[in-house]
């Protein structure tokens, strides 16, 4: 434990590397940037950017990186409170009570709520992962082939749990993400499969692709056809506003630390920022004694949304470093990043790059600091960019994907799936199919299905391999739990109030 | 309102948008299974053969899609997908689309993304020339700038780049 936090303390002296502070500042605000326009999420925001960090040390690439997915965060809640609409999924839930507080005149007290508890939910969720990261990887050590497949099961079958949409739907979603995944080369018997004859295909398909079309493109079109019209509410921070909302903040401790803990749960699960949001927003609804009041511009309703979601969003960042799985699609695109500079993200990350990831760990402390600073002092200027009509955002965001989707791989047919991926992802949406775990499936497949084989061929084919030690057992049983979780409660709440006939 | 063949409030109903989602998938699906199956996807002699692990995957889309459809085809036949106007909407900035991305690889990607740019600023903006050439020239330069100069990361360029000499 002790030797962490030497670890930690050397990593602060990467992390506050003027270099590197530099690269968060600029992270940050890219990243809000991101966030508050529609079609440019943390997902596909990075992995736009991806290609230009390839030059750069892993360390500073990926500083930057997960600074644009922190200020994504944070931008979200400008556009929710703002303009009422959110710029991100997972800041609906602010929209709630942060717009009718912006109506009221209220809009500086409302960001200001907003940014300081997206700050407090982030913080909290570090200081976890700074506790338990270590702890998992060193768990995890002892990972064969399946406890690896047995976590990955438990990661996709919480999806399935804890969805809002109808558990076939997630299926479906997730089982094309590892049909797309196992396109191409097979790496185990090298092998062609399922490309058709087509040389397009020998690679498979690129999730970065995937991401910059299904979240990019396809929210354009969803925003072009809602009509978006930007008119939004003038905000204005000052440090007088700033003073006084952070004096009433602390009377809703209660409210916090709930979020802060739904958030680091769903982070930790693969559930994500989303759920956690609503959940945190619901429970605060229903405890707080100004729950009737909920929705009429309640700061509570906008603390406890926030900080779940920021919670949430770091966490994810634990699964993502300690097992290689991750939490979220935008830690996803981070780990096919480190997979790209050639770090493989799991238990083994700890022991052999220890510096790399204790640097990152620092930054996530500094990059939030810096972010708070940042964009509690140019809140106007973001809200300006928003009211840039959308005939000028439009193609420009089109051209910045298609870029992104061509500097992948420097490949012209990538920018073609880009498109095609695009209209999946908006026929996906209106039709009530969740996009997160295709990516995380595109991601994790050939990993997956790797360990799947390898405890296969352990055992000779006999699936009892995932049922034959304590530890396995435990982590499918508890992937089986996570999947059927909405039988369960169900099942439950039928025992405890018998329903009349 | 639903007597009316165009304009507002109608559209294709979200049952068969539901149902088609569901038969699109199933076909995947059917798709995966017969690619596992021609590789193979029983044991083989050095354990799991290439298709083993997809042609699961493939029954299982097959399974949840058929699942979809049963409860797409219970679904109210009233709800609306989305309406004709707002798909209307969708395809102006659709069809530009598909005609940049498909231009992309014979000329490059900054003649089409200033016509791209243009078009969208003109024809839903309204904007003047001015205005329109200013952005329209300006971001793809501006990428040219940060991308190929700062970055050295070339981008797909096309003859009239090669005429310019860049």
């Amino acid at each position: 434990m002790l030797e962490n936090f030497t670890y930690l303390y050397h990593g602060f002296g990467i992390a506050a590397d003027p270099f590197n502070i530099l690269l968060m500042a600029v992270g940050i605000l890219l990243g809000v940037i991101i966030g508050v326009l529609p079609g440019l999420g943390g997902a596909n925001g990075v992995a736009i950017l991806l290609p230009l960090t390839f030059s750069m040390s892993p360390t500073s690439a990926i500083i930057l990186l997960t600074c644009i997915y922190w200020g994504a965060l944070f931008g979200g809640a400008i556009t929710s409170v703002l303009f009422n609409i959110p710029g991100e999924p997972w800041s609906v839930a602010t929209t709630f009570d942060g717009h009718p507080m912006a109506r009221s005149g209220r809009a500086g007290e409302a960001l200001t709520a907003a940014f300081t508890s997206s700050f407090v939910g982030a913080f909290v969720a570090i200081v976890m992962i700074t506790m338990i990261a270590p702890l998992v990887a060193q768990f995890a050590l002892r990972f064969g082939p399946a406890e690896k497949f047995a976590v990955y099961f438990l990661a996709f079958a919480s999806f399935v749990g804890m969805s809002k949409e109808a558990p076939s739907k997630t299926i479906v979603s997730m089982m094309i993400g590892f049909a797309l995944a196992a396109v191409g080369l097979d790496m185990v018997t090298g092998q062609l499969r399922l490309t058709f004859g087509f040389e397009e295909l020998l690679n498979g398909f690129d999730f970065l692709i995937a991401v910059i079309g299904l979240f990019g493109i396809g929210e354009i079109l969803l925003t072009m056809e809602e009509g978006l019209e930007f008119r939004g509410k003038a905000a204005k921070i000052d440090a007088k506003v700033v003073w006084h909302t952070w004096k009433t903040l602390p009377k809703y401790w209660m409210t916090s630390i709930r979020s802060c803990i739904i958030g680091c749960w769903m982070g930790i699960t693969p559930a994500g920022a989303t759920p956690a949001s609503f959940m945190a927003y619901g429970i605060a609804k229903r405890v707080s004694k100004n729950g009737k009041n909920f929705g009429n511009g309640e700061i509570e309703g906008v603390i406890a949304p926030e900080t779940a979601a920021h919670a949430a969003g770091t966490s994810a960042m634990l699964p993502m470093l300690a097992l290689g799985v991750p939490g979220s699609p935008t830690a996803a695109v981070l780990l096919g990043g480190l997979l790209i500079w050639g770090l493989q993200p799991g238990p083994m990350l700890f022991v052999e790059q220890a510096e790399f990831v204790w640097g990152l760990i620092a930054s996530m402390y500094l990059g939030n600091i810096v972010g708070l600073i940042l964009v509690l002092t140019t809140v106007p200027l973001f809200a300006s960019i928003l009211r840039i009509p959308f005939s000028i955002i439009a193609p420009v965001i089109l051209v910045i994907c298609a870029i992104g989707a061509y500097t992948v791989n420097n490949n012209v047919f990538d920018v073609v799936m880009m498109l095609v991926f695009g209209v999946i992802g908006y026929v996906m949406k209106k039709t009530n199919y969740p996009l997160a775990p295709l990516v995380l499936a595109i991601v994790l497949g050939d990993a997956a299905e790797e360990a799947f084989r390898q405890s296969l061929l352990a055992s000779g084919g006999a699936i009892s391999v995932f049922w034959s030690n304590p530890l396995v057992s435990s982590i499918m049983g508890l992937g089986l739990v996570a999947g059927l979780w909405p039988l369960i409660s169900n099942l439950f709440s039928r025992l405890r109030t018998p329903q009349p006939a | 309102m639903s007597e009316l063949p165009h304009g507002a409030g109608t559209g294709p109903s979200q049952r068969s948008a539901e149902i088609g989602v569901a038969l699109l998938t199933l076909a995947f699906g059917l798709i995966v299974v017969y690619g596992s199956y021609i590789v193979g996807f029983g044991w083989g002699a050095d354990g799991p053969q290439a298709g083993f692990f997809p042609f699961y995957v493939g029954l299982i889309i097959a399974g949840c899609s058929l699942i979809n459809l049963v409860s797409g085809l219970r679904e109210d036949a009233r709800e609306l997908f989305t309406e004709w106007g707002q798909l209307n909407q969708v395809l102006k900035v659709l069809v530009p689309t598909t005609i940049y991305v498909a231009l992309v690889p014979f000329l490059g990607i900054y003649l089409p993304s200033v016509l791209l740019i243009a078009l969208f600023m003109k024809w839903l903006g309204n904007y003047n020339w001015a205005t329109t050439l200013a952005v329209a020239f300006g971001v793809p330069a501006f990428f040219y700038v940060t991308l190929e100069r700062w970055f050295l990361i070339p981008l797909p360029k096309g003859p009239i780049e090669a005429m310019l000499g860049l």
